[in-house]
């Protein structure tokens, strides 16, 4: 018999607003059809009223979690409209805190995805080490989560060289601990047992719906954003991590090796980090369309920006890597169990709020 | 199996990772971001700051000479206090305290002495000198 079953928007494992209608029949799910729209607060309206400087800080707020690299893209996009020349110092320190943001934001889904299958002291332990990312934060950028670091033409603060190397220690402090986390997570039956095999993306159907982020490199794509150069990516030693089984394992699997790569890209920016200048005078007023992607923690983030010469832009349009990754989503759920399905929906790291804008 | 004994066993040894908050405060760190204030017999009153501001929490009036932040509708950005022409405005890294009331932060300036009277003055002050 089959039978309707609501998961959300309000659910335990969840700390976000997605509501799934999924058809079972017994225990295993048929069927899943996704309502969204809980968290709509229409950001990219706002472009009417606020002019493109002040945007920046709109566009940070799309997402908590990935705010630096939100800002990252819009300031980039902009700085393409304007034909702006930005200094390497300020590519390289857009990237060193876009880096301790993703290290942040796997730190903080790990530790979600632990708690998702009941393993709370996992959970603790690895909101402990999130805790150094978000003071390396705090230090350098003036605040935990919304650092409002980037600006048009540049960043806003610079560091100094202690700064510099308190950096360092702490990125390899962190990436200390992890490791020792790593059989924990990676060997322990549990983990294994509520994990692998559990919502399947093959290589094709990757391909065919469009997954982006760790979904995509799950499946065993070597694909990611940062290959393209933007920001000072191009000039650092950078080589996406690949996983093949595109279960839920081999998705928290690739997260949890980008933790490593992000502090190996933070050790190398700090390292060729140039001297000179930090931001650019911003002149002119952006006219002309463009488009712009960064590759988020989460996976590809996408921006349509079309300016018409005076200071507000005409129109934003942000598509966010969770978006992309809803159709994969829905071809995973069917077949599953019902108590694999909250793990499930855990493992695409759903930010629901980015989804809506 | 025994992969998290290591770490239990500092987590039983060793110090606790949290603080007993209202009796340990953490320092915060120098840039942190914390409270807006203004030194307001600096301020010339242009409304840069207003202008900048995403979340329009700051309201100038030029002619009463008054500036109003909402404190609870600033985002602490501090891109008022870069954009100001006189440097007037600062950003402190002390938290702001919890409140029972959502209140402003509201400051009058001195008012503005006039042009001619400036003028005059330093003419009487010549003849004098």
């Amino acid at each position: 018999m089959r039978t309707i079953l609501p998961f959300g928007p309000q659910h335990p494992v969840l700390p976000e607003p997605i509501h799934l209608k999924l058809v079972v029949e017994d225990e295993t799910v048929v069927e899943a059809l996704p309502n969204l729209g809980y968290v709509h607060r229409g950001l990219e309206k706002l472009t009417d009223i606020r002019d493109y400087n002040q945007m920046v800080n709109i566009v940070e707020r799309v997402c908590g979690i990935c705010s630096c690299i939100h800002s990252l893209n819009y300031c980039e996009a902009v700085e393409k409209l304007l034909g702006l020349e930005v200094p390497q110092r300020a590519h390289f320190l857009r990237v060193m805190w876009g880096e301790i943001h993703r290290i942040h934001s796997h730190l903080l889904w790990l530790g979600l995805f632990a708690d998702g299958f009941g393993f709370e002291s996992l959970f603790m332990q690895f909101w402990r080490i999130r805790e150094r990312a978000m003071d390396l934060m705090e230090a350098t950028a003036g605040n935990r989560v919304v650092i409002s670091t980037n600006i048009v033409g540049g960043v806003r603060k610079d560091i100094t060289p202690e700064q510099k190397a308190w950096i360092l220690a702490e990125t390899d402090k962190i990436e200390k601990e992890v490791r020792a986390l790593e059989k924990t997570i990676l060997d322990d039956y549990t983990v294994k047992k509520r994990c692998c095999g559990k919502g399947v993306l093959t290589k094709e159907q990757a391909h065919q719906l469009g997954a982006v982020g760790p979904m995509l490199r799950g499946s065993g794509w070597a694909q990611d954003v940062r290959q393209t150069g933007y920001a000072a990516y191009g000039q650092l030693d950078f080589e996406p991590v690949v996983e093949y089984d595109g279960d839920s394992y081999a998705r928290s699997k690739v997260r949890f090796r980008e933790v490593y790569a992000a502090a190996d890209l933070i050790r190398q920016c700090l390292a060729k980090l140039p001297e000179g200048e930090i931001n650019t005078k911003v002149k002119g007023k952006p006219e002309g369309e463009v488009w712009h992607r960064v590759e988020q923690p989460r996976g590809e983030l996408f921006y349509y920006i079309k300016g018409n010469g005076s200071k507000n832009l005409e129109r934003v349009r942000i598509r966010t890597p969770t978006f992309a990754n809803i159709p994969p989503l829905l071809a995973v759920l069917p077949g599953c169990e019902l108590a694999d399905v909250p793990v499930i929906v855990l493992s695409i790291d759903p930010c629901i709020s980015c989804t809506e804008r | 199996m025994f992969e998290m004994t290591k770490n239990v066993l500092q987590n039983l040894m060793g110090k606790s990772s949290t603080r007993l908050y209202p009796f340990a405060k953490r320092e915060t760190f120098e840039r942190f971001r914390g409270t807006l204030d203004i030194d307001v017999d600096e301020c010339i009153f242009c409304g840069t700051c207003a202008k900048k501001c995403p979340s329009q929490c700051i309201e100038v009036d030029i002619k009463g000479r008054t500036w109003t932040c909402d404190s609870f509708a600033c985002v602490y950005c501090s891109n008022c206090v870069e954009a100001c022409p006189t440097q007037c405005m600062t950003m402190s890294n002390v938290t702001k305290p919890p409140a029972y009331e959502k209140d402003v932060i509201f400051y009058k300036g001195k008012p503005k002495e006039p042009k001619e009277k400036k003028a005059k003055a330093a003419k009487d002050e010549k003849p004098a000198g």
